[in-house]
C-alpha cells in the first residue's frame, strides 16, 4: 500500500460547502487528487452532501447543514482524500477540431512573435499536446485543460477583451482551454472550434467531464463552417477515440 | 387558461424558483431566487410548493393584468405600495385579480426585491428542474431573459380560495453575518479587523451576478491573484481594487479572487435585499453559529404554511393602510388594538 497521503486543508466556505484544499497552485499531482476525491465521492454518496464541483487544486463539497455538520462531514473527507484513487476505467479521450488562426485565432501571430517562432510552430506545438480537464468553470462548459507544452506558457494579457467568441481555444498562463460561450477572456486568442461543450436540447448538455483526455486537431475554416452548421443541430463533432 | 400580461416592469426583474443546483461542476450556476424566504412566503400564501417558479420583482415599479379569467397572486419580500384596481394590498397577503384587472406595483421601499407567487405556477419548460431565468446561460422559460412588458405569464384560473396572510419573523437591521475563510489567510489581522469594524454600502454598479461593496480598500498580504477555485453564494471575493465583490446567485461557478470571508445562509436573502447606497455592517460568527442559524432558517421554510392566517376583506384594507402609513411614519389605524401588532421594525420606514 502507498504510505499516507498529505491530509487537504479543510477550508469553510461559509455554513453550507467545505473547500477541501490539496494545493495553493495549479499542480497536477493536486489535480489528480481532487478528481479522485470527486469520484470516491461519487462512488460512496455521504448523507446530506448535495454537490461536488472540482477545481485545479481543490474540490469545492457543498451540503445540508441540516443533515450533516462540518465537523463530521470534514472527518468523512479526511477518511476519503486517503483512498487511492480509483482505476481510471472510465477515462475518456476527445478529439477536438481546431481552425487555428486568422479570424478566427486573433491572437496566433503575436503569440508567435512573442515566443520567436512561427505561427505553424505553435500550432504544431498546440496540437502535439495531450491534454486533461482540470476543471469546468466559471461560464457553462468553459473547460480549463491542464498538459500545455511549457514552450506554450505565456503570462495572460495586461487588459482582458470583455467579449471573445463561442468556441475560443486560448492558452493562458501554464493552460489552455475550451470556452464554449462568448464573454469576457483574458487568454490568448489561438483559434476556435465548432464543438459546443454545452449545449441545451441535445443529450448530453454538457459534452466533457472533468477529468476527461482531449487532443485537438487543425481542420480549415471550410471544414469548421461545415462542422459549425452540424454542431448547431446537435451533432458532437469532437470525435471520442477511446473509452 | 388565464395569464398575467405584463403591461410594464423595470430592470432586474425575471421568473425565478428554487435554482437548478446540481451541474456546477460543468460551470453552470444554480441561479434561483436572491431571498429564497420571500419567495417561499409568496408561494406559501399562493398554495404552491415553496420554491415554485415566481416573478422576482425588482427595485423598480411593475404593472400586470391578468387575461382569460381571474389570476390569485400573492406579495412577499420588498415593501412597495401595491394595489388592484385601485384597492390597496398588503405585503405578505394574498389576493384576486378578477379577468381585466390591473395589479400596480410601486417601487420598493426599503428592500429590492419581491416575489410575486401566481397560484398554479407559471408554464413553462423547466431545464434542470427549474425555470429559473440565467440569461448568460440561456436558461429560464418562459422567458430566458429579464422579463419586458408585453410577455405573458400563463397560468391556471383562481381557485376562489380564501385569501391569507402570512405572519413572518421581524426584518432586522443587525449586521450580516460572515464566517472566515476559504482564504482568510490572504489577509492581515488588522485587515479583517478593518472589515468587520467598518461601514459599507452596496455600489449602484451591482447584479444578480455580484455585490459591489463600498467601503475602506482591503489589502492583501500575498496579491490578488489566486488558482481559481469554486465559489457559493455570499463568497466574499477581494479583487485588485481591495473594494470586495460579494457573489449572487447568477455568480461564475468559480473564481480567482481570494475570498475574505462567506455571508452565513441564513442572512443571505437579508443581504440581497439591502438597499443601494444604505450603510450596514459585517459580523464574523463561529461556524457552529452559523450552523445552528442554517438550521433555524430550514426550520423557518419548513414550517411558513403554520404561519398562514384568514384574512377578511375589511382586515386586508387596514393591513393595507397600515403599509402605506409605514412609509410616511403615520399614525397606523392599526395601532387601536387590531390584529397587527406595530413593531419597531415595521415603523424603521423606508430609507
Amino acid at each position: 500500500m502507498a504510505a499516507t497521503l498529505p491530509p487537504p486543508r479543510l477550508l469553510p466556505s461559509g455554513d453550507s460547502a467545505i473547500t477541501v484544499e490539496f494545493s495553493r497552485n495549479i499542480d497536477d499531482a493536486a489535480n489528480r487528487r481532487v478528481l479522485a476525491l470527486d469520484r470516491a465521492m461519487a462512488a460512496e454518496p455521504v448523507t446530506g452532501v448535495t454537490e461536488t464541483v472540482p477545481t485545479y487544486r481543490s474540490l469545492l463539497v457543498h451540503y445540508d447543514p441540516v443533515l450533516i455538520d462540518f465537523e463530521k462531514l470534514g472527518e468523512t473527507i479526511l477518511r476519503l482524500a486517503q483512498r487511492p484513487a480509483p482505476a481510471a476505467t472510465a477515462t475518456r479521450r476527445w478529439r477536438i477540431p481546431v481552425v487555428y488562426g486568422g479570424e478566427h485565432g486573433v491572437d496566433l501571430e503575436d503569440v508567435a512573435k512573442t515566443l520567436n517562432t512561427t505561427p505553424d510552430e505553435i500550432v504544431a506545438r498546440h496540437v502535439a499536446g495531450d491534454y486533461r480537464v482540470a476543471m469546468i468553470g466559471f461560464t457553462p462548459g468553459w473547460s480549463y485543460l491542464s498538459g500545455l507544452a511549457d514552450s506554450l506558457h505565456m503570462p495572460r494579457r495586461q487588459n482582458p477583451r470583455l467579449l471573445t467568441p463561442a468556441g475560443t481555444i486560448s492558452i493562458g498562463g501554464v493552460q489552455t482551454g475550451v470556452q464554449c460561450l462568448a464573454g469576457p477572456s483574458g487568454w490568448h486568442l489561438l483559434g476556435q472550434t465548432a464543438v459546443r461543450t454545452y449545449q441545451l436540447h441535445r443529450n448530453p448538455i454538457f459534452l466533457l467531464e472533468p477529468g476527461d483526455n482531449v487532443t485537438f486537431v487543425s481542420v480549415d475554416a471550410k471544414t469548421f463552417a461545415e462542422q459549425d452548421r452540424a454542431a448547431e443541430a446537435g451533432e458532437f463533432i469532437a470525435e471520442q477515440i477511446a473509452s | 387558461m388565464s395569464k398575467l400580461v405584463i403591461a410594464s416592469i423595470g430592470p432586474a426583474s425575471s421568473i425565478q424558483d428554487g435554482g437548478r443546483p446540481g451541474a456546477q461542476r460543468y460551470g453552470l450556476v444554480p441561479s434561483g431566487a436572491m431571498d429564497r424566504l420571500a419567495l417561499a412566503a409568496a408561494n406559501t400564501l399562493a398554495g404552491n410548493d415553496p420554491f415554485t417558479a415566481a416573478v422576482e420583482v425588482g427595485p423598480f415599479g411593475a404593472k400586470f393584468i391578468a387575461r382569460g379569467g381571474a389570476v390569485r397572486i400573492a406579495l412577499a419580500g420588498a415593501p412597495r405600495n401595491a394595489d388592484i384596481a385601485g384597492h390597496s394590498v398588503a405585503s405578505d397577503t394574498s389576493a384576486t385579480l378578477a379577468d381585466g384587472e390591473t395589479l400596480t406595483l410601486g417601487f420598493a421601499r426599503g428592500g429590492s426585491f419581491s416575489y410575486l407567487a401566481i397560484e398554479g405556477g407559471i408554464a413553462g419548460e423547466p431545464m434542470f428542474g427549474s425555470l429559473a431565468v440565467n440569461a448568460r446561460a440561456g436558461l429560464g422559460s418562459p422567458y430566458p431573459r429579464p422579463l419586458q412588458s408585453g410577455d405573458e405569464l400563463q397560468t391556471k384560473a383562481a381557485s376562489g380560495a380564501p385569501e391569507q396572510r402570512i405572519e413572518l419573523p421581524a426584518v432586522t437591521d443587525a449586521p450580516i453575518r460572515v464566517v472566515w475563510g476559504p482564504q482568510d489567510d490572504e489577509f492581515a489581522d488588522e485587515t479583517k479587523k478593518l472589515f468587520v469594524d467598518s461601514e459599507w454600502k452596496i455600489s449602484a454598479t451591482s447584479d444578480r451576478m455580484g455585490y459591489r461593496l463600498e467601503g475602506p480598500v482591503l489589502r492583501h498580504l500575498h496579491g490578488y491573484n489566486i488558482v481559481s477555485d469554486g465559489t457559493v453564494n455570499g463568497s466574499l471575493q477581494v479583487p485588485g481594487n481591495g473594494q470586495p465583490i460579494v457573489l449572487m446567485p447568477d455568480r461564475g461557478t468559480s473564481g480567482g479572487y481570494p475570498k475574505i470571508a462567506t455571508v452565513i445562509s441564513a442572512d443571505f436573502g437579508r443581504f440581497a435585499q439591502i438597499p443601494a447606497g444604505r450603510t450596514f455592517r459585517f459580523r464574523a460568527v463561529s461556524m457552529a453559529e452559523a450552523q445552528v442559524e442554517a438550521r433555524k432558517f430550514a426550520e423557518l421554510l419548513r414550517t411558513l404554511p403554520e404561519r398562514l392566517r384568514s384574512i377578511e376583506s375589511v382586515d386586508l384594507n387596514i393591513d393595507a393602510l397600515h403599509d402605506a402609513n409605514v412609509a410616511g411614519h403615520a399614525v397606523s389605524a392599526v395601532d387601536a388594538g387590531t390584529w397587527h401588532a406595530v413593531t419597531l421594525a415595521d415603523m424603521a420606514g423606508p430609507d
